[in-house]
């Protein structure tokens, strides 16, 4: 019997259709634009001005505060200007543009693809290196990693567990990074395990990616201290609650992280980039990136550079098809559609999902009949419908009663809902002028 | 049989009579005072609970009312001066007289001058647009068009037109209450003081971005070039953000900086056609009708919407 959480779920069609796509490295683009707001928490204070030469590598920004994170140059070549521009948040935001010109590395950063397994096990210097390197959680989210492994006082890990669940439909970054870096992958793993003092680890994977699986377990089979969980598929298993709910059973209590509960929670993408930080010096500048939808003529994963406007993605995986409805920056369950091609690839972006006109358009909403569908599938166990009317009437008290905080935006609702109610829409808001008020309150 | 009835009778007024007792009692213990001015004051107010004074509604205004030493800050947007001095009388207290305001949508974004590079079918609502982007236009600080203020209005008093995708606000219905002020997610809205025959100057704009940015995604926007607040001879116009703003307390309508403005961001509306001068060089803003007539001006028109072309992109 596999392990999943209990409490709701849903079952999007997969449509994996890169699956079988090796990574490619995708070609340097000619110009990237590289936001100095990658990550959740206070935006990088700048470090270059207008015409000074950057080197691949090269810290281009320093964090802003303790939650920030480092941002680096993803090229080499001129900083043509520093100014507003979209990201995939929808707003202008401040960043650095950069005409690329040739390759060039910062010293000291090691470019081949050996696997180097030993390090330096001081726990202090591994998290600086992550800082330094301005590694966040490329799972989506983009907290910055060297936070999550500061565990406040009086509470200490317990286990890692490394997110390999990828239950995002479409998407197949994780997949085939699992598949092609395994070993670099556990050693990342290892690094992250020092750096906690934890000595037990477990990789969360839906089974249906069995391959990886099969991969990794043969790579660990040495090894006790890393364990394969294969769990069931089910939406929305890469939350965070939601894997630790599946992998160990133990439930993170409303409004806490998961360190209260002795969890620390890693994307798989997250401990490959600390193995090439720590063993290979290099920061944080390329990933992952799935391309894919119903009509596009190559789905791919490519590792872009940081900054790579989204166009030269879908260039390469065969160009934008006719019948596009909606571009969307990440999955298609909680990703956000994006308004031009000309935003940036950052760091928390997972996939460029390409959606057909026939498949994006909304149904026209109805009204609720109260059916109680939402509440079945909502994994956190809120009454959606509820906490769509209470901010749709902008009844904020009775919004954050009912722990409109808790929700985890993972759609299910919306997805489920029969009479095509914007469900998360609302919450959304809501979630956010909750958050004010309470933000507020506290000052 | 008889004496059922009597006792029946005897028993039933002796526990009335009793419970009379207890109550009148009890009521007495428990009295709260309530001062009989506030019932007064209550009825003397609009009824219409929009809470446009700053109260929850009438009864608790007609209470701060009350308890108030002196009424200067206390202000009924909808039963204006009239009814601030009824409530003043019943109170004896002296009326603080304020300006009547009107509600001004501060964006000229037409579906013409503003085109759209995007569709949004998420919720029709200008708050859950706001949280999730920009907005269908290249403006992010420019009219969503889902009407929340329009939503908002307790008095029938703002719409929107189809044709141009803004609200535009009804000055006889308007009480400047506040409500789609608080509704707009972009700030567009404001209470201006209302001046006679309910003329208006103001920026009809709220873009900061960089003039070269802001001309881009917008025909009509505001591009801080200052030209206006130069040309001021009140003083009433400022610069601030790469956006002007003219102060209805300062301004005296002389509408010198509608004719200045280069990208039309400054409108007029309720004025008389003006008359082709010889001194002026006839502008675009000058030889665009403001409403038709200065008398009957059923309806806020912008001279910036009255160009129709054909709008291939509606709501």
């Amino acid at each position: 019997m596999l392990k999943t959480f209990k409490l709701g779920g849903v079952h999007p069609a997969e449509n994996k259709f890169s699956a079988n796509k090796a990574i490619e490295k995708l070609a340097l683009p000619k110009s990237v634009f590289i936001p100095v707001a990658q990550h959740i928490g206070a935006p990088a204070q700048t470090l270059v001005k207008k015409g000074d030469q950057v080197k691949v590598g090269q810290i281009i920004a320093k964090a802003g505060g303790f939650v920030s994170a480092n941002i680096h140059s993803s090229v080499s070549g001129t900083v043509k200007k520093v100014d507003l521009a979209t990201d995939a948040s929808g707003y202008p935001k401040q960043g650095i543009f950069i005409d690329v010109e040739g390759d060039e590395w910062e010293e000291g950063i090691i470019t081949d693809d050996k696997l180097v397994e030993k390090f330096d096990t001081d726990g202090k210097a591994i998290i600086d290196k992550i800082n330094a390197a301005g590694i966040v959680g490329l799972g989506g989210a983009t907290f910055p990693t060297h936070v999550k492994l500061m565990p406040p006082p009086g509470s200490k890990a317990e286990m890692l567990i490394i997110n390999g669940v990828e239950c995002e439909p479409y998407l197949t970054a994780d997949h085939r990074l699992m598949l092609e870096k395994g070993s670099e992958l556990l050693v990342g793993i290892r690094i992250l395990m020092c750096a906690l003092s934890v000595d037990k680890a477990y990789i969360g994977i839906e089974n249906n990616k069995k391959d990886a699986i099969a991969s990794l377990q043969n790579l660990t089979a040495s090894d006790s201290s890393i364990e394969i969980v294969p769990l069931k598929v089910k939406y929305p298993q890469g939350g965070e609650k939601q894997l630790i709910k599946a992998v160990t059973g133990r439930e993170v209590p409303s409004g806490a992280l998961p360190i209260a509960v002795g969890a620390v929670v890693s994307n798989v993408g997250t401990a490959y980039a600390v193995y090439e930080a720590v063993q290979k010096n290099k920061p944080l500048i390329e990933r992952v990136v799935t391309v894919t939808g119903r009509s596009v003529k190559n789905p791919s994963n490519f590792m872009v550079r940081v900054g790579t406007p989204v166009k030269e993605l879908i260039e390469a995986a065969g160009g934008l098809p006719d019948d596009t409805g909606k571009i969307i920056s990440g999955g298609p369950m909680m990703g956000k559609a994006i308004a031009s091609t000309d935003v940036p690839v950052t760091k928390g972006t997972s996939g460029i999902l390409i959606m057909p006109d026939t498949d994006a358009k909304r149904k026209t909403s109805q009204n609720c009949i109260r059916c109680g569908r939402c509440v079945t599938v909502c994994p956190m166990g809120l009454e959606p419908f509820l906490l769509m009317t209470v901010s749709e009437k902008q009844i904020w008290d009775r919004a954050e009663k009912d722990c409109i905080m808790d929700c985890i935006e993972c759609g299910s609702c919306s997805f489920t809902c029969p009479a095509d109610r914007p469900l998360l829409d609302y919450i959304r808001l809501g979630k956010g002028k909750v958050g004010q008020i309470i933000r507020s309150r506290k000052k | 049989m008889n004496m059922t009835i009597v006792y029946t009778i005897v028993s039933l007024s002796a526990i009335g009579t009793l419970s009379a007792v207890i109550l009148y009692f009890v009521a007495q213990k428990f009295k709260v005072y309530e001062d009989p001015r506030i019932d007064d004051v209550e009825k003397a107010l609009p009824g219409a609970n929009c809470g446009g004074c700053g109260f929850a509604g009438c009864r608790a205004f007609a209470e701060a009312c009350v308890n108030a030493d002196e009424l200067s800050g206390l202000f009924c947007p909808v039963g204006g001066n009239d009814t601030m001095t009824g409530v003043a009388e019943i109170l004896g207290m002296e009326a603080v007289a304020q300006t009547p305001k009107v509600a001004v949508v501060r964006c000229g974004g037409s579906c013409d001058h503003r085109p759209k590079v995007n569709k949004f079918d998420g919720a029709s609502s200008c708050a859950v647009t706001a949280s999730l982007y920009s907005g269908e236009t290249g403006c992010q600080f420019g009219c969503l068009s889902h009407g929340d203020c329009v939503a908002a209005c307790d008095f029938d008093a703002i719409h929107m037109n189809p044709e141009t995708g803004l609200p535009e606000v009804i000055d006889e219905k308007c009480v400047a209450c506040g409500a789609c002020v608080d509704a707009c997610p972009k700030n567009l809205i404001e209470l201006r003081k209302k001046a006679p025959k309910d003329r208006k100057v103001y920026v009809s704009c709220r873009n900061e971005d960089k003039g070269g940015v802001a001309r881009k995604s917008c025909e009509v926007a505001c591009i801080g070039c200052g030209k206006c607040a130069k040309v001021c001879p009140f003083d009433a116009i400022t610069v601030a953000n790469n956006l002007a703003y003219i102060d209805p307390d300062k301004c005296k309508l002389c509408r010198k900086c509608v004719v200045e403005c280069p990208t039309n961001a400054i409108v007029e509306v309720n004025f008389p056609p003006r008359k082709p001068k010889t001194d002026l060089p006839p502008t675009p803003a000058a030889e665009k009708p403001a409403a038709p007539k200065a008398e009957k001006p059923a309806a806020e028109k912008k001279p910036a919407a009255d160009e129709k072309n054909d709008n291939n992109e509606t709501k």
